[in-house]
């Protein structure tokens, strides 16, 4: 899960990370009235899970009561990179001597995090590791020791912080570890962490992904919502249990197995189609979820035709074959479905699917065969 | 020979008496899997078709001499069980259950790296299939049969797609590994490679591969400096968008990290042949095994 820069910096304050006083808005007179108890200067800044905000007017800086009305009027429902802001944060100005960098990377390929610093902050940070790798200092943390007072002197000192300030960012810097840990983060970024005026060391922004998995075991957490975010589809999906991924395309795709989905996706792709979605049925599907699941994709208007890719392990073909007759009892679709059954129950599936005789399904035997009369059927080509 | 598990596997399930640690321990057995011991704190003295159950991995282990372990309980218990069975001296630690938290699967992997002796498989994996001699997981055995083709892949269902084309083209398998779709996995593919590179009986490796991490890529350059066997590769997930997850945990394409493309590029950059779909990349083992 991907918070908003206001969710994240207050998850940094829970563990002692210094961030600018805000408050939240969603409403230009909630802005006005969080601005007034900021006070002026303050800075209006979209609430997006996209870089690029200040660039594209998403952060604005108002002197007064009339700048905050115009900037959070102008900001809110703004669209930023296909994202619109439903959201604001307000905050006090902050007074910046320098932009620092930092971040803390779950690190798949050395199975541990690694810890990120640079004096090259308040820019992309690609950018930074093309131009002059040696500006970012880094290094891996032993997850079962945990980040030592060392590691954050050897970062600030490789780094080439400001001497005076060697000491607040080593501190920060643990702290912000502290974080990744307690809150099972995935990726922790700062960007700036800033030096004010008066040598203090804050963070600016906020970038944090939380591993979805671990939410269980952080209530306060998994109750941040981002609804301007969530795709209403997707959101239907989620409810229902089902993974799932929409895509831009007008084939409704419905598979068992993630790896299988995205198998299936590429294969439709590759024969000229265009997915509408990924949908991963899961393990051991019940009639129910096939049911369930066809409604999901059928949501989406754009939908031409839908393809079933089911290879049974634990998934019955005859559990699915009854799931899409079911389906087709309660919502009688209208558009055609392709549907390839191997594996567990096959015959049974296949049988199931005869007799109902559902008007334009067509079977076939091949997941190549099958993406390939789909695709035909969404150009409407053959049917 | 196989890989990993066989005859001489003894398997002690951990959450047997559950409804899918039942099945799927009963439906192991049925298939020849030496099933010895299971584990369910609270439920020691039971048994389970009379398969005995034990209160804690050490007495499993005492009693029954079980050297293999499969992990078939819910997420939040499933890395305590993993340290659980290690300290209780199993060498092989084969782990089901998806959804574990990323920082357990850290500190399960790390930990596990400073012991010695044992080998994690998974998590969030379908388990190892040697045809006709053992299966532990819930790979469905009986789209496979015996031959020389090993294979290793992040994902269930796309193995079982790959192995049935395989089969279609008269081809059977030494083992199926699957090392699962988590972004901490406890075997690689470099792992898995190198017990089929000294496998006399496997002739040729399928590696199945998808988006996020450089797993592939890894393997690659190990390919190229350590393996004389043919490797066909498959990579899912090319037209995936960055930044989502798909399905998998760990699936997902970071910024320009993890993609298809570049996953691809690599192994062929190696002289890994890379199929373009499941059929075209069962094809191209058919082929390589005829000539």
């Amino acid at each position: 899960m991907d918070l908003l820069e206001y969710q994240g910096k207050q998850l940094f304050a829970r563990h002692g990370v210094a961030v600018p006083s805000g408050l939240p808005a969603t409403t230009v007179a909630e802005a006005v009235d969080a601005a007034d108890k900021i006070g002026y200067p303050c800075v209006v800044k979209a609430q997006v899970q996209v870089g690029g905000r200040g660039k594209a007017g998403g952060i604005k800086v108002a002197q007064d009561r009339q700048e905050a009305q115009l900037h959070s009027q102008a900001i809110l429902g703004m669209d930023i990179k296909g994202h619109t802001v439903h959201e604001i944060w307000v905050e006090a100005a902050s007074d910046i001597a320098s932009e620092y960098y930092a971040s803390i990377v779950f690190d798949r390929s050395a199975k541990a995090p690694l810890v990120m610093l640079s004096t090259q902050g308040g820019m992309d940070i690609e950018e930074v590791a093309e131009r002059d790798p040696n500006a970012i200092a880094k290094l891996h943390v032993d997850p079962l020791l945990g980040f030592q007072e060392f590691h954050g002197r050897r970062l600030a000192f490789e780094a080439g912080v400001d001497e005076d300030v060697v000491r607040p960012i080593a501190a920060i810097l643990a702290r912000l570890y502290e974080a990744f840990v307690v809150e099972e983060a995935m990726l922790v970024e700062v960007n700036p962490l800033i030096i004010t005026g008066d040598r203090d060391v804050w963070a600016l922004d906020a970038k944090v992904t939380l591993d979805d998995n671990a939410l269980y075991r952080h209530p306060e957490n998994a109750a941040l919502r981002n609804p301007g975010n969530e795709d209403p589809q997707e959101q239907m999906a989620h409810e229902r249990g089902l993974t799932f991924v929409k895509l831009d395309g007008d084939i409704g795709i419905l598979g068992n197995g993630a790896g299988l989905v995205m198998s299936t996706i590429d294969v439709v792709s590759q024969a000229g189609g265009s997915p509408a979605n990924f949908l991963d049925a899961g393990g051991g599907s019940k009639a129910e979820t096939i049911t369930s699941a066809v409604e999901v994709i059928l949501a989406n208007p754009n939908v031409k035709a839908v393809l079933f890719n089911i290879f049974g392990g634990i998934t019955r073909c005859d559990e699915v074959a009854k799931g899409l007759i079911e389906a087709f009892a309660q919502i009688n679709p209208t558009v055609p479905f392709v549907v390839r059954l191997d594996g567990t129950n096959d015959v049974e599936g296949r049988r199931l699917l005869a007799e109902a005789n559902l008007p334009n399904v067509h079977a076939q035997d091949t997941m190549l065969g099958a993406a390939q009369k789909v695709v035909e059927l969404a150009q409407g080509v053959g049917s | 020979m196989s890989v990993l598990v066989g005859k001489d596997t003894r398997l002690c399930v951990s959450g047997i008496t559950g409804r899918e640690g039942t099945f799927h321990a009963l439906n192991n057995r049925n298939y020849g899997t030496n099933v010895v011991a299971g584990v369910t704190p609270g439920k020691g003295g039971q048994d389970v078709e009379g398969i005995p159950v034990f209160d804690t991995f050490h007495a499993a282990v005492a009693d029954s001499g079980a050297n293999t372990a499969m992990i078939f309980v819910p997420p939040r218990f499933a890395a305590d069980s993993i340290l659980e069975a290690q300290d209780a001296g199993i060498e092989l630690i084969i782990a089901i259950t998806e959804g574990i938290p990323a920082h357990d699967e850290l500190r399960v992997f790390n930990h596990l790296s400073h012991q010695s002796g044992v080998r994690l498989i998974g998590p969030n994996c379908p388990g190892i299939l040697s045809p006709g001699k053992a299966n532990v997981g819930i790979i469905p055995a009986s789209f496979f049969k015996e031959g020389n083709v090993g294979v290793v892949s992040r994902s269930g269902t796309l193995t079982y797609q790959i192995g049935n084309e395989l089969a279609r083209a008269g081809f059977g398998n030494s083992s199926i590994v699957g090392i699962g779709g988590d972004p901490v996995p406890g075997s690689s593919f470099i792992d898995i490679i190198a017990l089929f590179e000294a496998d006399p009986e496997t002739e040729l490796i399928v590696m199945s591969g998808e988006i996020g991490g450089s797993a592939e890529e890894e393997a690659a350059e190990y390919i190229a400096a350590n393996v004389t066997k043919p490797v066909v590769a498959y990579i899912a997930g090319f037209t995936a968008p960055p930044g989502k997850t798909m399905g998998h945990a760990g699936a997902i394409v970071s910024g320009t990290a993890g993609t298809a493309v570049a996953k691809a590029e690599a192994l062929e950059a190696k002289g890994v042949r890379v199929g373009r779909t499941p059929t075209e990349t069962a094809q191209i083992a058919a082929q390589i095994l005829s000539a």
